[in-house]
């Protein structure tokens, strides 16, 4: 007979039973919000480690936060990257620009120009300072709320309102959902619909970039809500097990969709500890404070380079618009989150500091304002030129079967044939421009 | 383009293989091999034997047990401009890697209309017949053949697997590289109480060496027939070749070589030679590639049939440990399906 605990007597009677535990955000639709929990220490404090120190040296500042410029709006303690204010002022116009774009493509959706958009109100600084933090040609590997990178490195803004209405002008050929955008030229990586899987290709980029003894860096963006994917642990496991040099972004924005950043873990640690468990360097920062995103990057940027290895920057932020126009944030938040968001606005933060230098005003500030929406108006004009999505079916029918394959295999060929003869009857009227 | 070649050796298929990397390695500096236990060890089944030796670290290494990460950086390697030849160590493995194989490495030259590509070769030992049980034994091919902008090849030779390999690695497209590890070492009849035999003396073992190829997208006509058309590939080919053997049956066999893409042509043109035509794989029956192959058949080739298609697959169970060789579709299963075609 075998041995061993018998059930019959196994205690159970006075035992609880086992409850799950299901998170609930703070606050919900008319909850009144009281931001008193989170525990926000003041600029100045955390210490700046060497760029080359071992990775435990950066474990404070994981559960901390790295911040820069204070409520006085101005930049204090051993993070202050002490940019200069030519620097300063084209960092806020790049995230002035990203703002007034998602304005006029916000309204260009509810006009119906196109079928989705997604905001990234109040990150500005997640992506632009970043941007500014790293070189050229270092590879970004972003997720779908980083637009900021593209502006920020010059690219059109007609290509991307061509992109976002899918007209004969989009060069992904209208098939990509409106801001995936793709540009080589500009070391941007095409975006997926896939959350996080952007995340292991950037390793394996950066690896391939160690490979070759280049001198080029990627990054990779993801939200905290899909750092619960298993492609993010992937990506540590082999960043860290290659040290390889990337900058590992999350951008913690509160919320994926309606479900908050609890179900990602957040209740029980940080994003940023997470880089502990993997033996990497770890940085949180305040995300709407441009200064101390652009100093967390250029740290880890100039870790990396060193072949210091990867860094992981959690970007506390928050999401202020819904994830995109296909949401409704106000059935399951509450209004106020947004009002008496602790960390205030990035862009009004930076504008702020820059006038405490006495580097900028209020008027520069409005007519800046004012010129960027003249200048997004006036690339919207050219785009729209180009056509809008449902105003014809602007591509050609065999570019569909197009870029499958680097060459058309006879299947393809045959359902193209297929395609163009169907035209004939499905819209006898429409002629190829 | 086959360049000149020098000596004629004969070889094993995992040999071949082997040989393959290192030519390829040898004439391009961006190719990569990577997988878990393929640098030092030179994988469980020896295919990057001495690779990591003759080529280095940084092109040929070891990884985290993580074909999530395996594929997803192989992705980005590709886009960086590298040729990755990463290894699933068994394709039972292949599934955490299915999202970055199939939303990502198939999909990115068409979702950058060009701008990026992901010119990677995945390597995997698939099939039965090695009592691996239901996790080293299964052939997830139709998987990816459903997949657009994939590429599936299995070999069925030694001389095929490193031709192929070659054109696989040199590929700009994603390509799912299946190979049948029950012949790695030898032909196999079919027959559970019969060794593999060595591949010594067999046609398909003579490997040139260096540099050649064998296109993706063209068949091998095995042995030319009258009596019947056998589609197959990888290990069934030499099941089927043993089977029409031993009843006498002059079947036209052919060797799929690549089911994407598909050499329709020549499965045509001997189905409407034979009238018949008889359909052959490891894999689980319901939604397996033989599904796809019979209606291209019945699509192409109906006035010319002179009996129902014959599928001759695996069950649609798992693969089990203890019974593999009442799963495997083998000379009975074959033998069976041979008859009923012949008598109609």
């Amino acid at each position: 007979m075998a041995t061993g605990p018998d059930p019959a007597k196994t205690a159970r009677g006075n035992l609880p039973p086992l409850s799950l535990h299901v998170p609930e955000p703070n606050f919900r639709p008319g909850d009144p919000v009281d931001y008193s929990f989170l525990d926000i220490p003041p600029p100045g404090l955390l210490p700046r480690p060497d760029e080359t120190c071992p990775a435990t040296e950066t474990t404070p500042l994981c559960s901390g936060m790295v911040r820069v410029l204070g409520n006085d709006h101005r930049a204090v303690g051993p993070w202050d990257p002490k940019l200069d204010p030519e620097t300063l002022r084209r960092m806020l116009r790049a995230m002035a620009l990203t703002r007034a774009f998602d304005d006029r493509m916000y309204r260009g959706q509810r006009q119906g120009k196109t079928s989705f958009y997604m905001k990234c109100t109040g990150e500005e600084a997640t992506s632009v300072a970043s941007t500014f933090a790293l070189a050229a040609d270092d590879m970004v590997f972003p997720s779908y709320r980083q637009q900021g990178i593209l502006i920020a490195r010059g690219y059109p803004l007609t290509e991307m309102i061509n992109q976002i209405y899918s007209n004969k002008a989009d060069k992904l050929k209208g098939r990509q959902l409106p801001i995936m955008y793709s540009c080589r030229e500009h070391n941007f990586f095409t975006i997926s619909g896939n959350l996080a899987t952007q995340y292991p290709q950037a390793v394996g980029w950066a690896m391939a970039s160690a490979i070759k003894g280049d001198s080029r860096i990627a990054t990779a963006w993801v939200g905290e809500g899909s750092s619960a994917e298993g492609d993010f642990h992937a990506a540590m496991t082999f960043a860290a097990v290659y040290n390889a040099p990337v900058v590992l972004n999350v951008v913690n924005n509160q919320w994926a969709i309606s479900s908050f950043s609890g179900f990602a873990g957040a209740e029980r640690s940080t994003f940023a500890n997470r880089a502990v468990g993997y033996g990497i360097a770890g940085i949180r920062v305040d995300g709407n404070d441009a200064l101390a995103v652009y100093a967390a990057t250029r740290w880890a940027a100039n870790r990396a380079r060193a072949n210091g290895g990867p860094t992981l920057i959690e970007h506390f932020t928050y999401r202020a618009e819904g994830h995109s126009t296909s949401d409704d944030p106000s059935a399951y938040r509450s209004a106020h989150e947004r009002e008496e968001w602790p960390l205030g606005d990035p862009i009004m933060r930076l504008k702020r500091h820059l006038i405490e230098l006495g580097e900028w005003s209020l008027e520069q500030q409005e007519a800046m304002d004012a010129e960027l929406v003249d200048l997004v108006k006036a690339a919207t004009k050219e785009a729209e030129k180009n056509g809008i999505l449902g105003h014809g079916l602007h591509h050609p029918f065999h570019t569909m079967f197009e870029d499958v394959y680097k060459e058309l295999p006879w299947h393809l060929e045959e359902q193209a044939e297929q395609a163009i003869r169907e035209r004939q009857t499905k819209w006898p009227e429409w002629k190829p421009e | 383009m086959t360049e000149a070649v020098t000596t004629v050796r004969r070889l094993n298929m995992i040999e071949a293989i082997n040989e393959a990397l290192h030519v390829m390695m040898e004439r391009d500096c961006n190719v990569v091999v990577f997988g878990e236990d393929v640098g030092y060890f030179g994988g469980v089944f020896r295919a990057t034997a001495g690779l990591q030796k003759a080529f280095g670290k940084h092109r040929v290494f070891d990884t985290p047990i993580n074909e999530c990460g395996i594929i997803g950086a192989a992705v980005g390697m590709g886009a960086y401009g590298l040729r990755p030849v990463p290894e699933i160590q068994f394709a039972d493995y292949i599934y955490p890697g299915l999202d970055q194989l199939i939303s990502e490495a198939a999909r990115l030259r068409y979702r950058s209309a060009g701008e990026f590509i992901a010119p990677l070769t995945v390597r995997s030992p698939f099939g039965g017949g090695i009592f691996g049980g239901q996790t080293h034994s299964q052939s997830p091919e139709a998987l990816f053949t459903h997949v657009a902008g994939l590429k599936t090849v299995i070999p069925c030779t030694p001389y095929d697997a490193k031709g192929l390999l070659i054109s696989a690695i040199e590929d700009d497209d994603p390509v799912i590289f299946f190979e049948p590890k029950r012949i790695y070492n030898g032909p196999f009849s079919g027959y559970y109480d019969k060794p593999v035999e060595p591949w010594a003396k067999h046609e398909g073992s003579e490997v040139p060496e260096g540099y050649y190829t064998v296109p993706l997208g063209k068949a091998r006509i095995v042995q030319e027939g009258e009596a019947m058309s056998v589609i197959a590939y990888g290990t069934m080919i030499h099941v089927a070749q043993a089977v029409c053997r031993e009843k006498g049956i002059d079947a036209e066999i052919i060797d799929l070589r690549t089911l994407v893409p598909l050499d329709i042509e020549t499965v045509e043109k001997s189905v409407k030679k034979t009238g018949k035509c008889l359909i052959i794989h490891e894999a689980t029956r319901t939604g397996g590639f033989g599904g796809e192959l019979s209606a291209l058949v019945q699509e192409r080739c109906f006035y010319h049939l002179e009996a129902p298609i014959e599928r001759v697959t695996g069950f649609d169970t798992p693969y089990p440990h203890s019974l593999e060789w009442a799963y495997f579709p083998g000379p009975v299963r074959i033998g069976e399906a041979v008859d009923r075609l012949m008598k109609a």
